[in-house]
Protein backbone atom coordinates (compact mmCIF):
# COMPACT_ATOMS: atom_id res chain seq x y z
CA UNK A 1 0.00 0.00 0.00
CA UNK A 2 1.32 3.44 -0.90
CA UNK A 3 2.27 5.88 1.81
CA UNK A 4 0.19 8.95 2.60
CA UNK A 5 2.31 11.79 3.94
CA UNK A 6 1.11 13.96 6.81
CA UNK A 7 2.89 17.23 7.64
CA UNK A 8 3.39 17.41 11.42
CA UNK A 9 2.16 20.68 12.96
CA UNK A 10 4.32 21.28 16.01
CA UNK A 11 6.18 23.82 18.12
CA UNK A 12 9.65 22.46 19.01
CA UNK A 13 8.37 18.89 19.06
CA UNK A 14 5.12 19.66 20.86
CA UNK A 15 2.68 18.11 18.36
CA UNK A 16 -0.72 19.72 17.74
CA UNK A 17 -3.88 17.62 17.77
CA UNK A 18 -4.67 18.32 14.11
CA UNK A 19 -1.65 16.15 13.18
CA UNK A 20 -3.27 13.12 14.84
CA UNK A 21 -6.56 13.86 13.06
CA UNK A 22 -4.71 13.88 9.73
CA UNK A 23 -2.92 10.59 10.53
CA UNK A 24 -6.34 9.10 11.26
CA UNK A 25 -7.62 10.27 7.87
CA UNK A 26 -4.41 9.14 6.12
CA UNK A 27 -5.01 5.58 7.33
CA UNK A 28 -8.15 5.51 5.16
CA UNK A 29 -6.13 6.34 2.05
CA UNK A 30 -2.97 4.29 2.56
CA UNK A 31 -0.08 3.85 4.96
CA UNK A 32 0.23 6.95 7.19
CA UNK A 33 3.73 8.46 7.28
CA UNK A 34 4.57 11.68 9.11
CA UNK A 35 6.88 14.45 7.87
CA UNK A 36 8.55 16.29 10.73
CA UNK A 37 10.41 19.53 9.96
CA UNK A 38 12.65 21.29 12.50
CA UNK A 39 13.95 20.30 15.90
CA UNK A 40 12.26 18.18 18.57
CA UNK A 41 11.52 15.02 16.56
CA UNK A 42 12.64 12.72 19.40
CA UNK A 43 9.93 14.15 21.59
CA UNK A 44 7.27 13.82 18.88
CA UNK A 45 7.79 10.30 17.54
CA UNK A 46 6.03 8.36 20.32
CA UNK A 47 2.83 10.36 19.83
CA UNK A 48 2.97 9.99 16.05
CA UNK A 49 3.38 6.20 16.47
CA UNK A 50 0.39 6.08 18.78
CA UNK A 51 -1.82 7.62 16.09
CA UNK A 52 -0.69 5.30 13.32
CA UNK A 53 2.45 6.73 11.69
CA UNK A 54 4.34 3.80 10.19
CA UNK A 55 7.26 6.07 9.33
CA UNK A 56 8.44 9.48 10.43
CA UNK A 57 10.47 11.41 7.88
CA UNK A 58 12.61 13.88 9.80
CA UNK A 59 14.10 17.00 8.26
CA UNK A 60 16.08 18.37 11.19
CA UNK A 61 16.85 21.72 9.62
CA UNK A 62 18.37 23.83 12.38
CA UNK A 63 17.06 27.20 11.24
CA UNK A 64 13.75 25.91 9.80
CA UNK A 65 11.70 28.16 12.07
CA UNK A 66 13.55 31.29 10.94
CA UNK A 67 11.95 31.42 7.49
CA UNK A 68 8.37 31.64 6.28
CA UNK A 69 7.07 28.40 4.72
CA UNK A 70 10.04 27.57 2.47
CA UNK A 71 11.75 25.02 4.79
CA UNK A 72 8.45 23.11 5.03
CA UNK A 73 8.16 23.06 1.24
CA UNK A 74 11.71 21.83 0.68
CA UNK A 75 11.27 19.08 3.29
CA UNK A 76 7.91 17.99 1.86
CA UNK A 77 9.33 17.93 -1.67
CA UNK A 78 12.21 15.75 -0.44
CA UNK A 79 9.79 13.38 1.33
CA UNK A 80 7.61 13.14 -1.79
CA UNK A 81 10.69 12.26 -3.86
CA UNK A 82 11.62 9.46 -1.44
CA UNK A 83 8.15 8.06 -0.72
CA UNK A 84 6.22 8.57 -4.00
CA UNK A 85 3.10 8.90 -1.83
CA UNK A 86 -0.53 8.39 -2.82
CA UNK A 87 -1.35 11.78 -1.31
CA UNK A 88 -0.01 14.51 0.97
CA UNK A 89 -2.21 15.78 3.83
CA UNK A 90 -1.39 19.15 5.42
CA UNK A 91 -3.15 21.05 8.23
CA UNK A 92 -5.31 23.85 6.84
CA UNK A 93 -3.81 26.75 8.74
CA UNK A 94 -1.92 29.75 7.30
CA UNK A 95 1.51 28.08 7.25
CA UNK A 96 0.07 24.75 6.08
CA UNK A 97 -1.96 26.20 3.23
CA UNK A 98 0.95 28.28 1.97
CA UNK A 99 3.35 25.33 2.18
CA UNK A 100 0.80 23.23 0.26
CA UNK A 101 0.44 25.99 -2.35
CA UNK A 102 4.17 26.19 -2.99
CA UNK A 103 4.56 22.41 -2.94
CA UNK A 104 1.83 22.08 -5.58
CA UNK A 105 3.72 24.44 -7.89
CA UNK A 106 7.11 22.90 -7.12
CA UNK A 107 6.17 19.26 -7.75
CA UNK A 108 3.53 19.98 -10.39
CA UNK A 109 0.51 18.62 -8.53
CA UNK A 110 -3.09 19.62 -7.97
CA UNK A 111 -4.21 21.11 -4.67
CA UNK A 112 -7.42 20.99 -2.65
CA UNK A 113 -7.64 23.25 0.41
CA UNK A 114 -9.89 23.33 3.47
CA UNK A 115 -11.13 19.77 3.16
CA UNK A 116 -13.44 18.57 5.93
CA UNK A 117 -13.18 14.91 4.89
CA UNK A 118 -11.21 12.64 2.56
CA UNK A 119 -12.44 9.62 0.64
CA UNK A 120 -10.76 6.67 -1.03
CA UNK A 121 -13.49 5.13 -3.18
CA UNK A 122 -12.72 5.43 -6.87
CA UNK A 123 -9.51 7.38 -6.30
CA UNK A 124 -8.57 9.82 -3.58
CA UNK A 125 -11.02 12.66 -3.15
CA UNK A 126 -11.88 15.37 -0.68
CA UNK A 127 -15.01 16.99 0.64
CA UNK A 128 -15.16 20.72 1.19
CA UNK A 129 -17.73 22.92 2.80
CA UNK A 130 -17.99 26.18 0.82
CA UNK A 131 -20.00 29.39 0.59
CA UNK A 132 -20.38 29.78 4.31
CA UNK A 133 -21.04 26.10 4.80
CA UNK A 134 -24.13 26.21 2.59
CA UNK A 135 -22.72 23.89 -0.11
CA UNK A 136 -20.84 20.61 0.17
CA UNK A 137 -18.42 19.98 -2.69
CA UNK A 138 -16.67 16.74 -3.65
CA UNK A 139 -13.34 17.35 -5.41
CA UNK A 140 -10.48 15.32 -6.79
CA UNK A 141 -6.96 16.09 -7.90
CA UNK A 142 -6.50 15.22 -11.56
CA UNK A 143 -2.79 15.89 -12.01
CA UNK A 144 0.22 14.68 -10.02
CA UNK A 145 0.16 13.72 -6.33
CA UNK A 146 -3.00 14.92 -4.57
CA UNK A 147 -2.09 17.62 -2.04
CA UNK A 148 -4.96 18.19 0.38
CA UNK A 149 -5.13 20.63 3.28
CA UNK A 150 -7.57 19.51 5.97
CA UNK A 151 -9.28 21.71 8.54
CA UNK A 152 -8.69 21.05 12.22
CA UNK A 153 -11.51 19.18 14.01
CA UNK A 154 -12.57 17.39 10.81
CA UNK A 155 -12.38 13.98 12.45
CA UNK A 156 -11.75 12.65 15.96
CA UNK A 157 -8.17 11.31 16.23
CA UNK A 158 -8.08 7.51 16.62
CA UNK A 159 -5.31 5.63 18.46
CA UNK A 160 -3.85 2.85 16.27
CA UNK A 161 -0.30 2.04 17.29
CA UNK A 162 2.30 1.71 14.55
CA UNK A 163 6.08 1.39 14.31
CA UNK A 164 6.93 5.00 13.37
CA UNK A 165 10.32 4.09 11.94
CA UNK A 166 12.49 7.19 11.75
CA UNK A 167 13.84 8.07 8.32
CA UNK A 168 16.18 11.07 8.21
CA UNK A 169 15.88 13.28 5.16
CA UNK A 170 18.75 15.36 3.87
CA UNK A 171 17.30 18.77 3.24
CA UNK A 172 19.61 21.64 2.40
CA UNK A 173 18.07 25.07 2.51
CA UNK A 174 19.21 27.05 -0.50
CA UNK A 175 19.49 30.83 -0.80
CA UNK A 176 15.96 30.91 -2.24
CA UNK A 177 14.65 29.31 0.99
CA UNK A 178 16.33 31.94 3.12
CA UNK A 179 14.81 35.13 1.75
CA UNK A 180 11.80 35.94 3.97
CA UNK A 181 13.41 35.94 7.39
CA UNK A 182 11.51 35.94 10.69
CA UNK A 183 13.35 38.38 12.94
CA UNK A 184 10.99 38.39 15.90
CA UNK A 185 8.00 36.45 17.25
CA UNK A 186 5.61 38.53 19.30
CA UNK A 187 3.02 36.91 21.54
CA UNK A 188 0.42 39.58 22.13
CA UNK A 189 -1.39 37.78 24.87
CA UNK A 190 -0.88 34.34 26.33
CA UNK A 191 -4.37 33.63 27.53
CA UNK A 192 -3.88 30.02 28.60
CA UNK A 193 -6.97 29.18 26.53
CA UNK A 194 -6.96 26.53 23.81
CA UNK A 195 -6.12 27.61 20.27
CA UNK A 196 -9.19 28.89 18.44
CA UNK A 197 -9.18 26.51 15.47
CA UNK A 198 -8.32 23.45 17.58
CA UNK A 199 -10.67 24.06 20.54
CA UNK A 200 -13.52 21.64 21.27
CA UNK A 201 -15.65 24.53 22.54
CA UNK A 202 -15.63 28.12 21.24
CA UNK A 203 -17.44 31.00 22.97
CA UNK A 204 -17.78 34.05 20.68
CA UNK A 205 -18.95 37.60 21.14
CA UNK A 206 -20.23 40.13 18.62
CA UNK A 207 -21.79 43.54 18.33
CA UNK A 208 -24.14 42.79 21.22
CA UNK A 209 -21.19 42.60 23.61
CA UNK A 210 -21.10 46.40 23.32
CA UNK A 211 -17.55 47.28 24.41
CA UNK A 212 -14.06 45.90 25.03
CA UNK A 213 -14.93 45.56 28.72
CA UNK A 214 -18.07 43.64 27.76
CA UNK A 215 -15.88 40.75 26.62
CA UNK A 216 -15.18 39.95 30.29
CA UNK A 217 -18.46 38.01 30.50
CA UNK A 218 -17.61 36.11 27.29
CA UNK A 219 -14.14 35.25 28.60
CA UNK A 220 -15.49 34.21 32.00
CA UNK A 221 -17.90 31.77 30.36
CA UNK A 222 -15.15 30.45 28.08
CA UNK A 223 -12.88 29.83 31.06
CA UNK A 224 -15.60 28.00 32.97
CA UNK A 225 -15.99 25.65 29.97
CA UNK A 226 -12.27 25.40 29.09
CA UNK A 227 -13.13 27.02 25.77
CA UNK A 228 -11.43 29.34 23.29
CA UNK A 229 -12.78 32.86 22.76
CA UNK A 230 -13.78 34.10 19.33
CA UNK A 231 -15.26 37.33 18.02
CA UNK A 232 -17.32 38.44 15.06
CA UNK A 233 -15.97 40.91 12.54
CA UNK A 234 -18.19 43.64 14.01
CA UNK A 235 -16.37 43.22 17.33
CA UNK A 236 -12.84 43.05 15.88
CA UNK A 237 -13.47 45.97 13.48
CA UNK A 238 -14.68 48.03 16.44
CA UNK A 239 -11.42 47.19 18.20
CA UNK A 240 -13.17 45.44 21.10
CA UNK A 241 -11.24 42.21 20.63
CA UNK A 242 -7.96 41.39 18.81
CA UNK A 243 -8.13 40.64 15.11
CA UNK A 244 -6.57 37.16 15.33
CA UNK A 245 -9.66 35.89 17.18
CA UNK A 246 -12.05 36.83 14.39
CA UNK A 247 -14.29 33.96 13.26
CA UNK A 248 -15.80 34.18 9.78
CA UNK A 249 -15.04 34.98 6.18
CA UNK A 250 -11.68 36.85 6.17
CA UNK A 251 -11.01 35.40 9.64
CA UNK A 252 -10.68 31.94 11.17
CA UNK A 253 -12.86 28.98 10.26
CA UNK A 254 -13.74 26.85 13.27
CA UNK A 255 -15.55 23.57 13.56
CA UNK A 256 -15.79 22.77 17.28
CA UNK A 257 -18.06 20.32 19.06
CA UNK A 258 -19.88 23.26 20.62
CA UNK A 259 -20.10 26.87 19.39
CA UNK A 260 -21.73 29.56 21.53
CA UNK A 261 -22.55 32.77 19.61
CA UNK A 262 -23.30 35.70 21.87
CA UNK A 263 -24.63 39.00 20.58
CA UNK A 264 -23.89 37.85 17.02
CA UNK A 265 -26.63 38.33 14.41
CA UNK A 266 -25.35 35.57 12.12
CA UNK A 267 -24.70 37.37 8.82
CA UNK A 268 -23.08 35.21 6.12
CA UNK A 269 -19.73 36.83 6.92
CA UNK A 270 -19.85 35.10 10.32
CA UNK A 271 -21.65 31.90 9.30
CA UNK A 272 -18.85 31.20 6.81
CA UNK A 273 -16.53 30.60 9.74
CA UNK A 274 -18.64 28.48 12.09
CA UNK A 275 -21.50 26.77 10.27
CA UNK A 276 -19.90 23.33 10.38
CA UNK A 277 -19.77 23.35 14.21
CA UNK A 278 -21.44 20.22 15.60
CA UNK A 279 -23.70 21.89 18.16
CA UNK A 280 -24.57 25.59 17.95
CA UNK A 281 -26.03 27.72 20.74
CA UNK A 282 -26.86 31.44 20.61
CA UNK A 283 -27.82 34.24 22.94
CA UNK A 284 -29.21 37.35 21.27
CA UNK A 285 -31.64 40.12 22.18
CA UNK A 286 -33.19 40.08 18.72
CA UNK A 287 -35.51 37.10 18.25
CA UNK A 288 -35.35 37.70 14.47
CA UNK A 289 -31.54 37.36 14.27
CA UNK A 290 -30.57 34.88 11.52
CA UNK A 291 -28.24 33.07 13.91
CA UNK A 292 -31.36 31.45 15.46
CA UNK A 293 -31.93 29.57 12.17
CA UNK A 294 -28.73 27.63 12.85
CA UNK A 295 -29.01 26.87 16.52
CA UNK A 296 -29.74 23.71 18.44
CA UNK A 297 -30.64 25.88 21.41
CA UNK A 298 -31.15 29.62 21.57
CA UNK A 299 -31.95 32.16 24.25
CA UNK A 300 -33.61 35.44 23.34
CA UNK A 301 -32.23 37.78 25.95
CA UNK A 302 -29.44 40.10 27.07
CA UNK A 303 -26.11 38.29 27.05
CA UNK A 304 -24.95 40.45 29.97
CA UNK A 305 -27.68 38.81 32.07
CA UNK A 306 -27.65 35.32 30.58
CA UNK A 307 -23.90 34.63 30.37
CA UNK A 308 -22.96 35.38 34.01
CA UNK A 309 -25.86 33.17 35.13
CA UNK A 310 -24.72 30.41 32.78
CA UNK A 311 -21.11 30.75 34.00
CA UNK A 312 -22.24 30.38 37.63
CA UNK A 313 -24.34 27.37 36.69
CA UNK A 314 -21.46 25.71 34.82
CA UNK A 315 -19.14 26.23 37.80
CA UNK A 316 -21.80 24.85 40.17
CA UNK A 317 -22.36 21.75 38.04
CA UNK A 318 -18.65 21.16 37.57
CA UNK A 319 -18.32 21.45 41.35
CA UNK B 1 10.64 55.57 -14.52
CA UNK B 2 9.70 55.74 -10.88
CA UNK B 3 12.07 54.76 -8.14
CA UNK B 4 9.62 52.14 -6.88
CA UNK B 5 7.02 50.17 -8.77
CA UNK B 6 4.13 48.48 -7.01
CA UNK B 7 1.66 46.08 -8.63
CA UNK B 8 -1.59 45.37 -6.77
CA UNK B 9 -3.51 42.26 -7.80
CA UNK B 10 -7.27 42.69 -7.70
CA UNK B 11 -9.97 40.08 -8.23
CA UNK B 12 -13.60 40.64 -9.02
CA UNK B 13 -15.86 38.40 -6.95
CA UNK B 14 -19.57 37.95 -6.24
CA UNK B 15 -20.67 40.31 -3.46
CA UNK B 16 -19.32 38.76 -0.26
CA UNK B 17 -22.55 39.51 1.61
CA UNK B 18 -24.66 37.65 -0.95
CA UNK B 19 -25.49 33.95 -1.11
CA UNK B 20 -23.22 32.24 -3.66
CA UNK B 21 -23.97 29.30 -5.95
CA UNK B 22 -22.20 26.83 -8.21
CA UNK B 23 -23.32 26.51 -11.82
CA UNK B 24 -24.52 22.91 -12.38
CA UNK B 25 -23.48 23.09 -16.05
CA UNK B 26 -19.74 22.97 -15.34
CA UNK B 27 -19.42 23.02 -11.52
CA UNK B 28 -17.81 26.48 -11.52
CA UNK B 29 -18.84 29.53 -9.53
CA UNK B 30 -22.00 31.12 -10.92
CA UNK B 31 -20.72 34.68 -11.35
CA UNK B 32 -24.04 35.98 -12.63
CA UNK B 33 -25.97 34.90 -9.54
CA UNK B 34 -24.81 37.86 -7.44
CA UNK B 35 -23.56 41.41 -7.99
CA UNK B 36 -19.86 41.58 -8.82
CA UNK B 37 -17.63 43.68 -6.57
CA UNK B 38 -13.92 44.15 -5.93
CA UNK B 39 -12.75 41.43 -3.55
CA UNK B 40 -12.92 43.19 -0.23
CA UNK B 41 -9.41 42.30 0.91
CA UNK B 42 -7.94 43.51 -2.38
CA UNK B 43 -9.19 47.01 -1.52
CA UNK B 44 -6.89 46.81 1.49
CA UNK B 45 -4.10 45.89 -0.94
CA UNK B 46 -4.83 48.95 -3.10
CA UNK B 47 -4.98 51.16 0.00
CA UNK B 48 -1.66 49.81 1.26
CA UNK B 49 0.01 50.53 -2.09
CA UNK B 50 -1.40 54.07 -2.08
CA UNK B 51 -0.22 54.67 1.47
CA UNK B 52 3.29 53.48 0.58
CA UNK B 53 3.17 55.82 -2.41
CA UNK B 54 2.13 58.75 -0.20
CA UNK B 55 4.81 58.00 2.39
CA UNK B 56 7.57 57.74 -0.19
CA UNK B 57 6.99 60.93 -2.16
CA UNK B 58 3.85 60.44 -4.25
CA UNK B 59 3.37 59.45 -7.89
CA UNK B 60 6.69 61.06 -8.90
CA UNK B 61 8.63 58.40 -7.04
CA UNK B 62 6.20 55.47 -6.72
CA UNK B 63 3.94 53.99 -9.41
CA UNK B 64 0.94 51.86 -8.47
CA UNK B 65 -0.34 49.55 -11.20
CA UNK B 66 -3.46 47.43 -10.78
CA UNK B 67 -3.39 43.91 -12.24
CA UNK B 68 -6.50 41.83 -12.70
CA UNK B 69 -7.36 38.60 -14.46
CA UNK B 70 -11.00 38.09 -15.36
CA UNK B 71 -13.77 38.59 -17.89
CA UNK B 72 -14.56 41.95 -19.49
CA UNK B 73 -16.86 42.78 -16.60
CA UNK B 74 -13.82 42.93 -14.31
CA UNK B 75 -13.13 46.36 -15.85
CA UNK B 76 -15.51 47.67 -13.15
CA UNK B 77 -13.10 46.51 -10.47
CA UNK B 78 -10.19 48.11 -12.30
CA UNK B 79 -12.10 51.42 -12.43
CA UNK B 80 -12.76 51.22 -8.70
CA UNK B 81 -9.05 50.73 -7.95
CA UNK B 82 -8.08 53.54 -10.34
CA UNK B 83 -10.71 55.79 -8.72
CA UNK B 84 -9.11 55.13 -5.34
CA UNK B 85 -5.87 56.50 -6.82
CA UNK B 86 -3.88 53.80 -8.61
CA UNK B 87 -1.99 55.13 -11.65
CA UNK B 88 -2.53 52.51 -14.34
CA UNK B 89 -3.94 49.03 -14.88
CA UNK B 90 -3.35 45.80 -16.72
CA UNK B 91 -6.31 43.53 -17.48
CA UNK B 92 -5.59 39.95 -18.48
CA UNK B 93 -8.65 38.80 -20.35
CA UNK B 94 -9.08 35.68 -22.45
CA UNK B 95 -12.01 33.41 -23.22
CA UNK B 96 -9.80 30.41 -22.36
CA UNK B 97 -9.50 31.57 -18.72
CA UNK B 98 -13.02 30.55 -17.60
CA UNK B 99 -12.76 27.96 -14.81
CA UNK B 100 -9.02 28.45 -14.20
CA UNK B 101 -7.90 27.06 -10.81
CA UNK B 102 -5.45 28.65 -8.36
CA UNK B 103 -2.45 26.97 -10.00
CA UNK B 104 -3.37 28.36 -13.41
CA UNK B 105 -4.20 31.77 -11.95
CA UNK B 106 -0.79 31.93 -10.31
CA UNK B 107 0.83 31.08 -13.64
CA UNK B 108 -0.98 33.83 -15.54
CA UNK B 109 -0.39 36.43 -12.83
CA UNK B 110 3.29 35.48 -12.57
CA UNK B 111 3.79 35.98 -16.29
CA UNK B 112 2.09 39.37 -16.14
CA UNK B 113 4.13 40.35 -13.08
CA UNK B 114 7.37 39.35 -14.81
CA UNK B 115 6.43 41.67 -17.65
CA UNK B 116 5.70 44.58 -15.28
CA UNK B 117 8.78 43.79 -13.14
CA UNK B 118 7.57 45.59 -9.98
CA UNK B 119 9.60 45.91 -6.78
CA UNK B 120 6.57 45.01 -4.66
CA UNK B 121 3.53 42.90 -5.55
CA UNK B 122 0.59 43.27 -3.15
CA UNK B 123 -2.37 40.90 -2.82
CA UNK B 124 -5.36 40.72 -0.47
CA UNK B 125 -4.76 37.69 1.75
CA UNK B 126 -7.86 35.85 0.53
CA UNK B 127 -10.67 36.16 -1.98
CA UNK B 128 -14.12 35.96 -0.47
CA UNK B 129 -15.33 33.48 -3.11
CA UNK B 130 -12.68 30.75 -3.22
CA UNK B 131 -11.17 31.50 0.21
CA UNK B 132 -8.03 29.45 -0.47
CA UNK B 133 -5.37 32.09 0.41
CA UNK B 134 -2.84 30.29 -1.79
CA UNK B 135 -2.24 32.43 -4.87
CA UNK B 136 0.26 34.86 -3.24
CA UNK B 137 2.42 31.93 -2.03
CA UNK B 138 2.19 30.27 -5.46
CA UNK B 139 3.26 33.46 -7.20
CA UNK B 140 6.18 33.84 -4.77
CA UNK B 141 7.20 30.26 -5.54
CA UNK B 142 6.97 30.73 -9.30
CA UNK B 143 8.90 34.01 -9.31
CA UNK B 144 11.44 32.93 -6.69
CA UNK B 145 10.53 36.04 -4.70
CA UNK B 146 10.42 36.30 -0.90
CA UNK B 147 6.95 35.71 0.50
CA UNK B 148 5.75 38.37 2.96
CA UNK B 149 2.17 37.20 3.44
CA UNK B 150 -0.70 37.74 5.93
CA UNK B 151 0.69 41.18 6.74
CA UNK B 152 -1.06 43.23 9.40
CA UNK B 153 1.48 46.02 8.89
CA UNK B 154 3.87 46.85 6.04
CA UNK B 155 6.97 49.05 6.20
CA UNK B 156 9.29 49.93 3.30
CA UNK B 157 12.80 51.20 3.99
CA UNK B 158 14.79 51.49 0.79
CA UNK B 159 15.08 47.97 -0.61
CA UNK B 160 13.99 46.38 2.68
CA UNK B 161 10.34 45.44 3.23
CA UNK B 162 9.28 44.49 6.74
CA UNK B 163 5.85 43.12 7.71
CA UNK B 164 4.02 41.89 10.75
CA UNK B 165 2.75 38.44 9.76
CA UNK B 166 -0.43 37.78 11.75
CA UNK B 167 -0.23 34.50 13.70
CA UNK B 168 -2.44 32.64 16.16
CA UNK B 169 -0.48 34.07 19.07
CA UNK B 170 0.16 37.61 17.80
CA UNK B 171 2.55 38.30 14.98
CA UNK B 172 5.95 37.48 13.51
CA UNK B 173 8.14 40.27 12.18
CA UNK B 174 9.36 39.13 8.75
CA UNK B 175 11.68 41.01 6.43
CA UNK B 176 13.11 40.60 2.95
CA UNK B 177 14.74 42.62 0.19
CA UNK B 178 12.84 43.66 -2.91
CA UNK B 179 11.53 42.32 -5.21
CA UNK B 180 8.92 40.79 -2.86
CA UNK B 181 5.38 39.40 -2.78
CA UNK B 182 3.15 40.80 -0.01
CA UNK B 183 -0.39 39.87 1.04
CA UNK B 184 -2.38 41.99 3.50
CA UNK B 185 -5.14 41.21 6.00
CA UNK B 186 -7.93 43.66 6.84
CA UNK B 187 -6.13 44.77 9.99
CA UNK B 188 -3.60 46.63 7.83
CA UNK B 189 -5.53 49.79 7.00
CA UNK B 190 -8.92 51.33 6.24
CA UNK B 191 -9.52 51.52 2.46
CA UNK B 192 -10.54 54.98 1.24
CA UNK B 193 -13.69 55.68 -0.73
CA UNK B 194 -13.08 57.02 -4.24
CA UNK B 195 -13.60 60.79 -4.38
CA UNK B 196 -15.56 62.44 -7.20
CA UNK B 197 -12.26 63.81 -8.48
CA UNK B 198 -10.76 60.33 -8.31
CA UNK B 199 -13.65 58.84 -10.27
CA UNK B 200 -13.29 61.48 -13.00
CA UNK B 201 -9.49 61.07 -13.12
CA UNK B 202 -9.80 57.28 -13.40
CA UNK B 203 -11.51 57.60 -16.77
CA UNK B 204 -8.31 59.00 -18.27
CA UNK B 205 -5.89 56.50 -16.77
CA UNK B 206 -4.28 53.89 -19.04
CA UNK B 207 -5.65 50.33 -18.98
CA UNK B 208 -3.68 47.77 -20.99
CA UNK B 209 -5.52 44.63 -22.02
CA UNK B 210 -3.47 41.47 -22.51
CA UNK B 211 -4.41 38.03 -23.78
CA UNK B 212 -2.77 34.71 -22.98
CA UNK B 213 -0.68 34.90 -26.16
CA UNK B 214 0.84 38.20 -24.98
CA UNK B 215 2.01 36.40 -21.84
CA UNK B 216 3.27 33.27 -23.55
CA UNK B 217 0.74 31.10 -21.74
CA UNK B 218 -0.86 28.28 -23.70
CA UNK B 219 -4.68 28.00 -23.46
CA UNK B 220 -4.38 24.34 -22.37
CA UNK B 221 -2.49 25.41 -19.23
CA UNK B 222 -5.58 27.26 -17.94
CA UNK B 223 -9.36 26.96 -17.87
CA UNK B 224 -11.32 23.95 -16.71
CA UNK B 225 -9.32 21.59 -18.93
CA UNK B 226 -6.00 22.89 -17.61
CA UNK B 227 -7.02 22.67 -13.95
CA UNK B 228 -5.19 20.13 -11.79
CA UNK B 229 -8.17 19.54 -9.56
CA UNK B 230 -11.86 19.40 -10.30
CA UNK B 231 -15.22 19.48 -8.59
CA UNK B 232 -16.82 16.08 -9.09
CA UNK B 233 -20.15 16.88 -7.49
CA UNK B 234 -21.83 19.32 -5.14
CA UNK B 235 -24.96 19.55 -3.04
CA UNK B 236 -26.66 21.98 -0.72
CA UNK B 237 -25.97 21.22 2.92
CA UNK B 238 -29.10 19.63 4.42
CA UNK B 239 -30.83 22.30 6.53
CA UNK B 240 -30.19 22.01 10.26
CA UNK B 241 -33.08 20.76 12.28
CA UNK B 242 -34.92 23.64 13.92
CA UNK B 243 -33.63 24.12 17.43
CA UNK B 244 -35.31 25.10 20.67
CA UNK B 245 -35.58 28.85 21.26
CA UNK B 246 -36.51 30.16 24.68
CA UNK B 247 -37.07 33.71 25.90
CA UNK B 248 -35.00 34.77 28.88
CA UNK B 249 -37.30 35.35 31.82
CA UNK B 250 -34.55 35.61 34.38
CA UNK B 251 -33.63 31.94 33.96
CA UNK B 252 -32.07 31.92 30.46
CA UNK B 253 -28.61 31.01 31.77
CA UNK B 254 -29.99 28.12 33.80
CA UNK B 255 -31.99 26.80 30.85
CA UNK B 256 -28.90 27.01 28.64
CA UNK B 257 -26.90 25.14 31.28
CA UNK B 258 -29.57 22.42 31.34
CA UNK B 259 -29.29 22.05 27.57
CA UNK B 260 -25.49 21.86 27.72
CA UNK B 261 -25.72 19.26 30.48
CA UNK B 262 -28.20 17.20 28.44
CA UNK B 263 -25.63 17.19 25.59
CA UNK B 264 -22.86 16.18 28.05
CA UNK B 265 -20.88 19.40 27.57
CA UNK B 266 -20.95 20.01 31.33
Amino acid sequence: MAEVLVLVDHADGDVKKVTYELLTLAARLGEPAAVFVGSGADQAIAGLAEYGATKVYVADVADASDYVTTPLVSALAAAVAVASPAAVLIPSNADGKEAAARLAVRIGSGLITDAVDVTADGGIGAEQSVFGGATIVASAVTHGTPIITVRPNSTPPVVQSAAATRVDLTVELGDADRTARITERVAEERTGRPELTEAAIVVSGGRGVGSPEGFAVVEALADSLGAAVGASRAATDAGWYPHQFQVGQTGKTVSPQLYLANGISGAIQHRAGMQTSKTIVAVNKDSEAPIFELVDFGVVGDLHQVLPQLTDEVKKRKG
Amino acid sequence: MSALNIVVCVKQVPDSWAEKKLDPADNTLDRDAADAVVNELDEYGVEEALQIQERLGGPESVTVTVLTMGPEKATESIRKALSMGADAAVHVQDAALHGTDAIGTSLVLSKAIERLAPDIVIFGSESTDARMSVVPAMVAERLGRPQLTFAGKVEVEGALVRIQRVTDYGYDTVEASTPVVVSVVEKTNEPRYPSFKGIMAAKKKPVETLGLADLGVSPDEVGIAGAWSSVTSFAARPPRQAGTIVKDEGDGGVKLAEFLASQKFI
